[in-house]
């Protein structure tokens, strides 16, 4: 599976970010496994350790498992100064996790994120590809309970 | 010839999708199909239209109407009177407060000051249709350049436009040009910089969704005029609807012969691709840039070399911003002169604004350069939201300053701005009411300054950090004596001796709240107090038992259970242990509970018997 | 696409499309397409319109409608609007009449007397 992510690009070492997106992308709880970085490796012809230099250093990867859904609640000034603190309360309440945790059942993950550049609509948060903006503690319940209920 | 009477154009922006405007799309494709409308109605999906306070927005044609806040409620009165009728729904137009009704966009005060260059067809075309960007004009400059201009003639053009980076550097776009053309290396590369991390900035974004191949046509101008036959465009991840975008936009024209060899049958030839960030701000600063193209961690190098000398690959390379591009088809096909009968004197053309914070028309925008700061704030924003009096804008987010009241009728050029502290930056407006606390903004930014800094160098890797702690004293109360002068040397040598851009501007925020604002960081160390109630160590909640009904809501709702009190007695909040979370205040229902400036007596107390106590023990 | 005529081609078919968003518009034809319009056969007029319009390929011609126009014993009710003209209003259309009108009036600029029931404003 991941080879194949990684035939549909040429073996250079610049390919290694948007490899590592797809790879990230395709896999369930979105992230890189230790043997997804081996077999990236392996066909990059580069070191492990520059591949996790690079999964390190960029904030959208991930080297542990998360959960199904992932929650980016966005931290930048404009979504702060319309409230994002009080989305954040709401979204730790409701999920029971805090940023960085996973739900037990795997269904979501909370993470900050940076601007999202949605700004006109600010609080903004996305979750996997969509974004939701103009948010209020009613909206995001509502738009949890919509994800809970289409698992 | 079509039979479609109707063009509904619906802004699917970021921020119109972000309020629903795909199930808007959605149902009026159900309704109009039910009513067997399809083959007279047109609909069209365009990118962002800028009022993103009044979205999701729809723009009917020929009429031109403007719908604003629609929700898919609405769909089957639109079709049913509007459409059938030919009575448009005047619930919908937008009102001001003398319930005066605009009924065209054109009339509407938020567009009144606007001239739209960059963003001439954002709103307007669907931008996934290389038909409809031709429409308006679209690659014919590219066709002018490459078959009656030299490369040289090209890049004078843009030197008599007065064209300056739109990134936030503002340097003069044709000097880069020029430098990489002069250079007699075979190989060379443009990369259109689309990494805008800067903090309530969606300019670039707005303009890679909405009229995506106006970039690419500006990007294979540049490519000719210094010679490279590569384009990279980094856009960063966050942005996706951008990337699927400007992909389509290469494959289409690639489809239609504009990209490849030989274009218009000149001897350029030019490929185009698209690269994708990761999350990380730094990788907008153009050396660290190419390192994540490379493949590496997006860490800065020292300049010089600069790119043009050595970039991409180690060979010459022109970095350019977004909305640069986005000016360059427009300024060949009317003439630099034009370009440069907008603006003032040494800044040229218009900017593209992205207004946020507390004013009334968040959104996109474009104006001429040297429009004052009122006139962008309450003329074109629509002024403050509710009853609030400005405070402050910042300007150019994380590196820029901020301005205030003594500065609205000051023009908005890049000197005009320097000179004052600020910078014009990428284009992020942030406008904050009375009620905010200037040393909590200047903290916000430097928090972000500090995640987003790569860790390479000294200055900025330790230096913003202990900036950062400074100000995390002043804000829990800890704040002494000297705080304000050490930021200011801390921030100066950062300054000085950052090796990137990052660096060299983090401490802008909060020099410039300083300059402006020194009395705000004065109370919260001399007496701890913040003013506007925004900093928790230095604020308390009270009750006031003159209102209070004894009904012990807050006391039940309190979640560390710190309010105690009876109906006869009234209630009163412990204040050690109060987490300052306001949800007492929220609950009360005869509104008795306040938040007062100032650290609480008995808070004050407890810490300086800790002081006291550690101070013994070090004894 | 290899030259810049090309490109004129596909940009004069695309604008054709684009038509109803505005730029070269010569004469507006208002269809009144009320209740008591439609009942009398406004949409059918207006279809007429609009096919006639796009069999002789008149780009400059903009076919629209609007609500009641009071004038219910005259319905179906189109106004011609002719910049520099006074405004030109037939009634008791009918999609035969419509061909008429576009044949004399639109292409040929002979006003149709016989149908006006209405001039200036």
């Amino acid at each position: 599976m991941i080879k194949e992510i990684c035939q549909k690009y040429a073996p250079h070492k610049d390919n290694l970010i948007q490899i590592l997106h797809e790879v990230q992308d395709q896999d369930p709880q979105h992230y890189i496994s230790p043997e997804a970085v081996d077999t990236i490796a392996e066909y990059l012809k580069i070191p492990v350790n520059h591949i996790y230099g690079v999964l390190t250093f960029y904030t959208m990867y991930s080297t542990k498992p998360r959960g199904k859904n992932i929650i980016r609640l966005c931290e930048s000034p404009p979504c702060y100064l319309k409230g994002s603190e009080n989305i954040l309360r709401k979204l730790k309440i409701l999920l029971g996790i805090n940023i960085g945790e996973t739900t037990k059942d795997g269904i979501f993950t909370l993470e900050f994120t940076s601007c999202l550049g949605v700004c006109g609509n600010a609080p903004v948060m996305m979750i996997n590809d969509d974004v939701y903006g103009d948010l209020t503690e009613e909206k995001v319940e509502d738009i949890i309970d919509k994800i809970r209920g289409r698992k | 010839m079509s039979l479609k009477r109707i063009d509904l154009l619906i802004c699917c922006g970021s921020g119109c999708i972000s309020s629903g405007a795909l199930k808007i799309k959605d149902q009026f494709h159900n309704v109009l199909q039910d009513k067997g409308l399809t083959n007279e109605i047109n609909i069209i999906e365009t990118g962002c239209m800028g009022p993103c306070d009044y979205g999701p927005v729809l723009v009917v044609y020929p009429e031109g109407i403007f719908y604003k806040k629609v929700t898919p409620d609405d769909v089957e009165e639109i079709v049913n009177e509007h459409f059938l009728k030919g009575r448009p729904v005047k619930r919908l137009m937008l009102q001001d407060e003398e319930e005066k009704t605009f009924i065209t966009q054109k009339e509407i005060p938020f567009y009144q000051k606007q001239v739209k260059v960059a963003l001439a067809n954002c709103g307007y075309i669907d931008p996934e249709s290389i038909e409809e960007y031709i429409a308006t004009g679209g690659y014919e400059a590219l066709g002018n350049v490459l078959t009656t201009l030299t490369p040289q003639q090209t890049i004078d053009i843009i030197k008599k436009s007065g064209l300056r980076g739109r990134g936030g550097g503002g340097f003069p776009t044709h000097l880069k040009w020029q430098m990489v053309h002069d250079n007699p290396e075979e190989e060379k590369y443009f990369i259109c910089n689309g990494d805008e991390g800067d903090p309530g900035a969606f300019m670039d974004r707005s303009l890679l969704e909405g009229d995506p191949h106006r970039v690419l046509e500006g990007m294979m101008i540049a490519a000719y005029a210094i010679g490279a036959k590569n384009g990279y465009f980094y856009i960063r991840a966050e942005y996706p609807l951008a990337i699927k975008r400007i992909k389509l936009a290469i494959a289409k024209a690639k489809e239609a012969g504009l990209i490849g060899n030989n274009i218009f049958g000149s001897d350029f030839s030019f490929e185009a691709e698209v690269r994708t960030g990761a999350g990380a701000f730094v990788c907008g600063e153009e050396t660290a840039l190419m390192q994540s193209i490379e493949g590496q961690r997006g860490n800065p190098t020292p300049k010089p070399p600069y790119p043009a000398v050595r970039g991409l690959y180690k060979k010459p390379t022109v970095v350019n911003n977004v909305e640069t591009l986005g000016n360059i088809p427009s300024i060949i096909l009317q003439g630099a002169d034009w370009f440069a009968s907008m603006g003032t004197e040494n800044s040229k053309g218009t900017k593209v604004f992205a207004l946020t914070g507390d004013i009334r028309n968040t959104g996109l925008v474009e104006v001429p350069m040297g429009i004052t700061l009122r006139e962008l704030i309450f003329d074109v924003g629509g002024g403050m939201i509710g009853d609030h009096k400005f405070k402050a804008v910042q300007l150019g987010g994380p590196s820029g300053g901020c301005l205030t009241t003594q500065h609205l009728d000051v023009p908005i050029d890049y000197e005009s701005l320097k000179e004052r502290g600020a910078m014009m930056g990428s284009g992020g407006v942030i406008v904050m009411n009375e009620e905010k606390c200037m040393v909590n903004v200047a903290k916000f930014f430097m928090d972000f300054c500090v995640d987003e800094s790569c860790g390479k160098c000294s200055p900025c890797k330790i230096g913003l950090r202990q900036m950062q702690e400074v100000l995390k004293r002043i804000e829990s109360g800890y704040g002494k004596e000297g705080d304000i002068e050490e930021l200011q040397r801390l921030g100066e040598t950062i300054a000085k001796l950052s090796l990137c851009g990052l660096g060299q501007t983090a401490p802008n925020p909060v020099l410039s709240t300083i300059r402006y604002f020194r009395d705000e960081y004065e109370a919260h160390i001399r007496d701890k107090s913040c003013a506007n109630k925004v900093c928790a160590d230095l604020m308390h909640y009270e009750i006031d038992k003159d209102k209070c009904i004894g009904c012990s809501l807050c006391s039940r709702k309190c979640p560390v259970s710190c309010i105690s009190g009876s109906r006869e007695e009234k209630y009163t909040i412990n204040q050690l242990p109060c987490i300052k979370c306001g949800t007492c205040l929220d609950v009360c229902p005869v509104k008795a509970i306040s938040k007062i400036p100032g650290m609480h007596p008995d808070v004050q107390a407890k810490r300086e018997a800790e002081k006291l106590q550690q101070q013994n023990q070090e004894e | 696409m290899k030259t810049l005529a090309d490109l004129k081609k596909i940009r004069e078919k695309a604008q054709e499309e684009m038509k109803l968003r505005g730029g070269n518009t010569r004469i507006k034809i208002v269809v009144g397409m009320g209740t008591s319009g439609i009942a009398m056969g406004a949409r059918e007029v207006m279809k007429t319109f609009l096919e006639e319009i796009a069999n002789r390929n008149l780009t400059d011609v903009l076919v629209t409608q609007t609500g009641e126009k009071g004038l219910s014993s005259l319905e179906p009710v189109v106004d011609v609007i002719e910049e520099g003209k006074p405004k030109v209003t037939y009634g008791n259309m009918t999609p035969e009449k419509v061909k008429k009108v576009v044949v004399e009036h639109i292409v040929n600029g002979r006003i149709v007397s016989d149908y006006v029931v209405a001039t200036g404003n």
